[in-house]
């Protein structure tokens, strides 16, 4: 028996977290699964009802605004940020003085949370006293600014703020990339004449293809996931025009208690996640078994 | 002839030269550019912060306040000393703090121990447990929040500091695993198979090997928890409501309440208390932050 205990004290000790994370993460999603195919209401019934929710989340308004929100947010946070990260690593990257300064202050938006960063921008995208009155002030007296409360434009007010809280990241993970690639490749390239944009366009920008796969996977992972940013800076309004998934799924279980389609919901927001991570870590492990 | 080449050459260096200058003026150009547009979100919430509502309603967003007073962050983190309808964040960031602390150093541990096994005590099917926990990295916490929330509430933890320390540990395992695991893959087996022979056990390479050469990687798995834990907000909100909320909770919660009139200056200063923790780790430790961050992405 102890030498048993002594034989597979590893796999014991390892048990508690693989156990934890089978229950409270695989277990849970599970739970919502089935939950999803119930008629539950404020608190869960466990009779199987079919896929009634998942037919009436596709009928219903809200759901399709809050789709039509993640595909512009995730595109415009996607290509936005991307082409700041990598213009900014590709920039510090030419033997900047003040680097270490200018590298603090492009990534200290990271440290802040997501309410705080909604509650900074609700104030300076503020219509009346915010970035307009400045622009007023500044001289440009036709300048109105009023994306916050406009039901078409306040989506993108939301992207200003998400990109200015993870362009850094996007940055740091190409500076990353960039420092590891040897000197040697680039000199070789300008002794055969290549210029500098030649160099990076050509050759530089396509060896960071893992970089851009990763940070590409990363950042849909944020959007699909965004919901404290929205709740900070405009609630989901006005009206019902920034909402997005995770903010439908928390008021629907929680405001309108319908724990079923809320379930529904979240098991379309865990599939989508799904589909992007899955390959990922795929290809991941491979390329490291490779190795 | 002579001479003349080495003009050419003179004009041609001088050229480029100018062109050099004219490519470099215009990469700082930008990169300062960008650098606005980072720090200006800062300046106004500080800038405001310290003007009075008169001040706030007069000037712009970048107007230097005439007289600097702290009295906004007072009211921010202790209040009016009014009763009901008071909101101030003092008693919010202890609840945080006292969350942070204990569900940091739980999820380290167990982050470092699983690491551990998974590299060192290597078995069949090893690496597919590291995916199988990898994935918890991942999924949309909407789609386990149902569940949990039941769960805390049959547990009789749920709407306490408790209850969220127990949700934040958890949930920190794979991130502390794969931070762990991936130091731990490049620390040589020879150390480990040397030790054993030498009669250590499991426990003792792990306390008396391992742990001392890990402080960088207990850096960087302490600092990216206490930053993702310290600014969660769809934990706090959805787990816990009153006294017992978190900070990032708590400050929402502030900036939404209307009273009569919108108190800009008070909820900027109580902005930056919220972030202020985050902030310092990253100016103190900016270069584990960062390295926390690339290599939740990027393994290996």
């Amino acid at each position: 028996m102890f030498k048993w205990i002594e034989r597979n004290l590893p796999k014991i000790v390892l048990a508690p977290s693989v156990g934890l994370i089978s229950w409270f993460v695989y277990g849970f999603v599970l739970w919502t699964l089935y939950i999803s195919f119930t008629k539950s209401k404020i608190l869960p019934r466990y009779e199987f009802w079919g896929v009634g929710n998942y037919i009436k989340l596709w009928n219903t308004h809200k759901w399709y605004i809050a789709i039509e929100n993640l595909f512009i947010f995730t595109i415009l946070f996607l290509i936005i940020c991307t082409i700041l990260g990598v213009i900014l690593a590709i920039f510090l990257d030419q033997k900047i003085r003040a680097e270490g300064a200018l590298r603090t202050i492009y990534l200290y938006p990271m440290a802040l949370s997501f309410i705080v960063t909604g509650t900074a921008w609700k104030w300076i995208l503020n219509p009346t006293l915010g970035i307009q009155k400045l622009m007023n002030d500044w001289g440009f007296e036709n300048f109105t600014f009023d994306w916050l409360v406009n039901r078409d434009m306040a989506i993108y007010t939301i992207v200003i703020a998400a990109v200015w809280q993870s362009s850094g990241f996007v940055m740091a993970m190409f500076l990353a990339g960039l420092r590891s690639i040897e000197d040697e490749i680039i000199k070789a390239a300008k002794i055969d004449g290549a210029g500098l944009f030649t160099v990076y366009w050509k050759i530089i920008i396509p060896m960071m293809r893992p970089v851009f796969f990763s940070s590409f996977v990363i950042l849909i992972h944020i959007s699909i996931k965004s919901y404290d940013l929205i709740v900070a800076l405009t609630a989901g309004g006005p009206g019902i025009s920034t909402t997005m998934p995770a903010l439908f799924m928390t008021q629907t279980a929680f405001h309108k208690s319908q724990v079923a389609l809320s379930a529904a919901s979240a098991i379309m927001m865990f599939m989508a996640v799904a589909a992007v991570i899955i390959p990922y870590l795929y290809s991941e492990l491979r390329k490291e078994n490779a190795r | 002839m002579q001479d003349s080449t080495s003009a050419k050459f003179l004009k041609l260096e001088e050229k480029s030269r100018r062109k050099n200058f004219f490519l470099r003026s215009f990469l700082y150009f930008i990169l300062i550019l960008f650098s606005l547009y980072f720090i200006f979100p800062l300046i106004v919430m500080i800038l405001t912060s310290l003007k009075t509502m008169e001040e706030i309603r007069q000037g712009t967003l970048l107007t230097l306040p005439k007289t600097i007073t702290l009295d906004y962050w007072k009211i921010a983190w202790g209040g009016r000393g009014y009763g009901a309808g008071d909101t101030f964040l003092r008693p919010y960031f202890w609840n945080s703090l006292k969350m942070v602390v204990p569900a940091v150093i739980f999820s380290t541990f167990l982050g470092a121990m699983t690491g551990y096994i998974l590299t060192k005590w290597r078995f069949k099917g090893d690496s597919f447990v590291f995916l199988f926990l990898l994935f918890g990295c991942f999924i949309p916490y909407q789609a386990i929040l149902l569940p949990m929330a039941r769960t805390l509430g049959l547990l009789g933890i749920s709407n306490s500091i408790f209850g969220l320390i127990f949700v934040h540990s958890i949930y920190g395992i794979p991130f502390t695993t794969l931070f762990f695991r991936n130091y731990y893959i490049s620390i040589p087996n020879e150390l480990i198979k040397a030790a054993r022979i030498d009669g250590a056990g499991f426990f003792k390479i792990f306390f008396k090997i391992l742990i001392p050469i890990s402080s960088p990687i207990i850096v960087v798995t302490v600092i990216w928890q206490f930053t993702q834990i310290w600014n969660d907000f769809l934990f706090g909100a959805t787990f816990s409501f009153g006294e017992h909320a978190p900070i990032q909770v708590a400050l929402n919660n502030m900036v939404l309440s209307s009273t009569a009139v919108k108190e800009y200056n008070v909820d900027m200063a109580a902005a930056i208390i919220a972030g202020i923790p985050t902030l310092i780790v990253y100016v103190l430790a900016g270069k584990y932050f960062i390295r926390g961050l690339t290599s939740g992405a990027v393994k290996g």
